[in-house]
């Protein structure tokens, strides 16, 4: 078991405030790896560091090996680590199908192709991947226009069609009726198994995060609290004190 | 064959017109001339403005810049650029046919190599601004473009340059650019009709819905923005080569850097027939140079108030323009509607992929 991800001592500070503090953790490849913690815990500044939205002030991240963390987006994107965002983004003016199609992974694009049609296997790919979550019918229709589940639906769909070795996905049941929801674990865990896709999964929906993480890194306050397999996070006191509120248990002691 | 058939009309006909115009009204080669030029200046502003949402003020500067290579190549070839314009026509000059036509020739190739260049250069400068800073930016490129060439001497100043005359009868000369601005305008729409479909056209609006977006999925935007641009300084700089030699003699504010004219009617145009679109552009140009022509007969003295109105109403309440609005009105007509033909088939196997159905019925009807 390789690690797909290492970030050693990962600190990021936004003028006084510390949002990493040293953060060291791994995601092992072919696994779901989880990333929980209060609000304002750091979660989503370590995703942003990771894929390179910001320069980080100290440490290392690595990907597959390769020292990243002063790479732009783009080249880290086209390297195979993607990213979701928590306030879904999808090109909202277009169709779905327009949506996945330019989703295609951009790896060794050459100035031809940024004139070429695209072949029929790839839009039958992104038809697949929109009835893999659903949307196949919805297909025509102004991403824009549809719901907002249906959009993280597709946002989800969209970062399959880039195929990446890594996907991290920030809060992906966030607005998402429970019905779907399963729906949707279900298809995390496929990509995870048919499609060989790594996840790293920022969750505060606990059911969710605990059937479908290997193992969980918590965070609070910018700096890493606690690590291990879902049982031994769930009955963890600091996760517990961090999470439910420890005066909780104060007062009822 | 009948949905074919209506969908190649639109195209056959705007190539009839094209082809029909100066022999139906002779008298108004000049006009259908300009008008050709207006529909490349709205089709070249949308590249960047409609398809990426990228509004440029300043792409006026790459007509200009394309109408002053041209003219130095032109005069170049055969006499000294400095000694021609510094004697202002004292010194009479001929060319003759062939030297025209030749000069004319690689003038309009290096017009059109020499704005890209340009454009490339500039984007390289202004990509990093984004929204209302990205237009000013650009509008201070034209506006600084037209004064300094007013102040180089090399080419003329303030005092412009009198390009070579055309060896022929006028006739014939209207006739002639008449052709030349067509056929450019129309390798220009068939052009961009080809990369709107393919990937360029989904990577160009994918830059105008959420740029941060296309770049976390790894769009090469830089190249694009820099390709889309490049394309329409190509376009724009052999128009101004052509335009300048129609018009005859050229100076930098009114002709060759008609910033607060050509400058914005080139916006106007896109947003009053639907920025975005291929065939929008051809629309908005075309009611709106009719609509500029006849005001300037038929209401002389406030033709400008009339142009001014039109562009307020259309900026303020027509914000999709012509083609945004069918669109929004009727969206089926344009394929955005759920598609439940594959629910449609009577006693449906459930187990079956919708699509997986779509595609066997597909395949049955062949």
């Amino acid at each position: 078991m390789t690690a797909m991800i290492e970030c050693e001592g990962v600190s990021k500070a936004f003028g006084g405030v510390i949002a990493n503090n040293e953060i060291t953790l791994e995601v092992p490849e072919g696994r779901i790896t989880g990333l929980i913690g209060p609000n304002g815990s750091g979660k989503t500044t370590l995703f942003n560091s990771i894929v390179g939205y910001h320069p980080i002030d100290a440490g290392s991240i690595k990907f597959q090996g390769r020292e990243i963390s002063d790479l732009r987006v783009q080249q880290i994107a086209r390297l195979g680590l993607l990213r979701t965002f928590q306030q879904t983004r999808i090109y909202s003016k277009m169709n779905c199908v327009e949506n996945m199609l330019i989703s295609v992974p951009h790896r060794t694009q050459t100035y031809r192709a940024m004139f070429s049609k695209y072949p029929p296997d790839v839009t039958e790919r992104a038809e697949d991947l929109l009835e893999f979550v659903g949307l196949y019918e919805k297909r025509f229709l102004i991403s824009g226009n549809l719901s907002f589940g249906q959009q993280k639906l597709l946002e989800f769909a969209m970062a399959l069609m880039n195929e990446p070795k890594v996907l991290l996905l920030d809060e992906p049941t966030a607005g998402i009726n429970p019905t779907l929801i399963n729906g949707l674990i279900d298809r995390l865990k496929r990509a995870t198994s048919e499609l060989g896709i790594t996840l790293f999964v920022i969750e505060h929906n606990m059911p969710v995060i605990m059937g479908l993480a290997d193992n969980i890194y918590c965070l609070a306050n910018g700096r890493l609290l606690a690590h291990g397999p879902p049982e031994k996070i769930q009955n963890d006191q600091r996760v517990i004190n961090a999470y439910l509120g420890a005066h909780y248990y104060l007062d009822s002691d | 064959m009948n949905t074919r058939l209506r969908r190649t009309l639109p195209y056959a006909g705007l190539l009839i017109a094209g082809i029909a115009a100066p022999f139906l009204f002779p008298d108004y080669t000049f006009q259908f001339t300009v008008l050709w030029v207006m529909i490349l200046f709205a089709l070249t502003w949308d590249i960047l403005g409609g398809q990426m949402g990228y509004n440029s003020l300043g792409n006026i500067a790459f007509f200009g810049v394309g109408m002053y290579i041209c003219a130095v190549v032109q005069i170049g070839l055969y006499y000294d650029v400095a000694q021609y314009t510094a004697s202002y026509g004292a010194v009479k000059v001929e060319f003759t046919a062939d030297q025209y036509f030749t000069g004319l020739a690689v003038g309009l190739i290096a017009a059109g190599l020499g704005a890209m260049v340009f454009s490339i250069i500039l984007g390289w400068v202004v990509f990093g601004l984004r929204g209302p800073y990205f237009a000013i930016g650009t509008l201070g490129v034209a506006l600084s473009a037209g004064e300094l060439t007013g102040a180089w001497d090399y080419v003329g100043g303030g005092g412009g340059i009198a390009l070579p005359i055309y060896p022929g009868e006028p006739d014939d000369r209207s006739l002639f650019f008449y052709v030349l601005s067509f056929t450019l305008t129309i390798i220009l729409f068939f052009l961009l009709r080809w990369i709107y479909l393919g990937r360029f056209g989904l990577a160009a609006n994918a830059i105008r819905d959420d740029e941060e977006k296309a770049e976390g999925m790894g769009i090469h935007t830089m190249r694009y923005k820099t390709v889309g641009w490049a394309i329409a300084a190509f376009f724009l700089g052999i128009s101004g080569a052509l335009f300048g030699n129609m018009i005859g003699f050229i100076e930098p504010l009114e002709v060759a850097f008609p910033t607060v004219t050509f400058g914005l009617f080139m916006v106007v145009m896109c947003l009053l027939g639907g920025r975005g679109t291929l065939w929008g552009p051809v629309i908005g140009a075309t009611l709106f140079h009719t609509f500029k022509e006849v005001t300037w007969i038929y209401l002389l003295g406030w033709q400008w108030v009339a142009l001014g109105a039109l562009i307020v109403v259309s900026v303020v309440f027509f914000q999709q323009g012509i083609v945004g609005w069918v669109k929004e009105k009727w969206p089926e007509k344009f394929g955005i509607a759920v598609d439940d033909r594959a629910l449609a088939e009577t006693d449906p196997d459930l187990d079956e992929a919708p699509s997986q159905r779509l595609r066997r019925q597909t395949e049955a009807a062949q």
